[in-house]
C-alpha cells in the first residue's frame, strides 16, 4: 500500500500510509474514551455481553430505508394494505416479516391536495426501524427549529417546492410516538413491479422533504 | 414563555443545507457502540435506564455543553451520569479506565477540544 499510490502528495515521506486512514491513526476523543471504557466496564460487571453488544451493533447497521420502501410500494399497489398501515404501522410492517420495533409509529400519507413532513424539535425522534439511523441535518437546529414555522421554506432548501394550494402537514414527534410519510406514487409508475417501485422511495420521501423518485 | 434549551421548535435558525458539510455522515464504529449501549442498558431484559432518563441528561447539560457537544458525545455524556447515578459505575473507575483505553490507543488521546464531525449545527 505504501508503495503503490499515486495520489498527489505534498510532502515527503516513508512512513506507511493507507488511503482511508485506520481509526486507530486519529487519537481518541475524551468521549471516545468514555465510551470505549463504559462498554469495557459494563461487560466486565455482567451487565452486557460482548455477544449482545456484537448483535445489536448489527441490528442497528441492518436497518435502513429498505424496510419502510418495502411497506410503502406495497402500499401503492394494494390499497387493503394500505388502509392497514395507516392504521397500524407495526402490525402491517409484521405482515411483511419487518421488525417495526415496539414504539408506535403512525404514518401520514401524502395526497393531491396534502403534503406531510415530520420532524423532531425536542431531540431526534424518528421511525429509525423502518428508515435506518436520522441523517444530521434532520437533528440540527435549523431543521428542528424552523420546520413548525416556516415548512414550506423548509422545503424549498431541499429543493421540493409544494405549490400554495396544497396544504402541507408537520408532525412533531416524540419518544412514544414517530412518523413516517407514505409519499405520493410518482405518475408513470403504472407499469413497475411492486421491487421497482420500493426503489423510487427514499429515506428523504419517507421523512417527507422530498417526492418519492421520478417513474423511469 | 420560558423554554429549556432543548426545546427549539419555532425559533428562528439558520437554512437547512441538506446537501452542505455537516449535513450527513457516516456514523463512526464509537457513535453506533453509545447507541448499542443505550439500547442494551435500557432493554426488557435490563432496564437500567429508560430512553426518557437518556434526554433528561442531555437536557440537563445546559445550553453550552449541549451545542458544544456532538450528537452521540451528549448521549455518551447523558448515559453515562446514569449509570453513575444508578451506581452501576464508579466515577472512579471510569476515570482509571478511560485514563487506561486512552493510554491503549496507538495514536493516543486528544487533550483539547477538535472539531466534531456530525455535530449539531447551531
Amino acid at each position: 500500500m505504501a508503495e503503490d499510490h499515486t495520489h498527489d502528495h505534498p510532502h515527503d515521506h516513508k512512513h506507511p500510509h493507507p488511503f482511508q486512514p485506520d481509526l486507530e491513526d486519529k487519537p481518541l476523543t475524551h468521549y471516545q474514551a468514555m465510551t470505549e471504557a463504559v462498554g469495557e466496564l459494563l461487560i466486565e460487571k455482567g451487565v452486557i455481553t460482548g455477544d449482545e453488544l456484537r448483535a445489536m451493533l448489527e441490528l442497528i447497521d441492518s436497518k435502513s430505508p429498505a424496510a419502510g420502501a418495502q411497506m410503502v410500494a406495497r402500499a401503492w399497489v394494494d390499497p387493503a394494505f394500505k388502509e392497514r398501515m395507516l392504521d397500524d404501522v407495526l402490525a402491517a410492517a409484521e405482515e411483511l416479516g419487518i421488525d417495526a420495533g415496539g414504539i408506535p409509529i403512525r404514518a401520514v400519507e401524502n395526497t393531491p391536495g396534502v403534503h406531510n413532513v415530520i420532524v423532531c424539535t425536542l431531540c431526534s425522534c424518528y421511525p429509525r426501524q423502518l428508515i435506518g439511523l436520522p441523517p444530521d441535518w434532520y437533528k440540527a437546529r435549523s431543521y428542528r427549529s424552523r420546520t413548525v414555522r416556516e415548512p414550506r421554506k423548509v422545503l424549498a432548501e431541499f429543493g421540493t417546492v409544494i405549490p400554495e394550494d396544497v396544504e402541507v402537514r408537520v408532525h412533531d414527534s416524540t419518544a412514544d410516538l414517530r412518523y413516517m410519510v407514505i409519499p405520493e406514487r410518482p405518475a408513470g409508475s403504472e407499469d413497475l413491479d411492486e421491487a421497482a417501485l420500493a426503489g423510487l422511495v427514499t429515506r428523504d420521501c419517507m421523512i417527507g422533504v422530498t417526492l418519492a423518485k421520478a417513474a423511469g | 414563555m420560558l423554554r429549556r434549551h432543548h426545546d427549539m421548535g419555532g425559533l428562528e435558525a439558520g437554512p437547512v443545507d441538506p446537501f452542505g458539510p455537516g449535513a450527513e455522515h457516516d456514523y463512526a464504529p464509537w457513535e453506533k457502540k453509545v447507541d448499542a449501549i443505550l439500547r442494551l442498558v435500557s432493554d426488557q431484559k435490563r432496564r437500567i435506564m429508560t430512553v426518557d432518563e437518556l434526554r433528561r441528561g442531555i437536557e440537563e447539560l445546559g445550553p453550552g455543553v449541549y451545542d458544544e457537544l456532538s450528537y452521540y458525545e451528549r448521549w455518551i455524556a447523558s448515559v453515562t451520569n446514569n449509570l453513575i447515578e444508578k451506581g452501576v459505575i464508579d466515577i472512579d473507575e471510569l476515570g482509571r479506565r478511560m485514563a487506561a483505553v486512552t493510554e491503549a490507543w496507538p495514536a493516543g488521546g486528544v487533550t483539547e477540544a477538535e472539531p466534531k464531525t456530525g455535530g449539531e449545527s447551531t
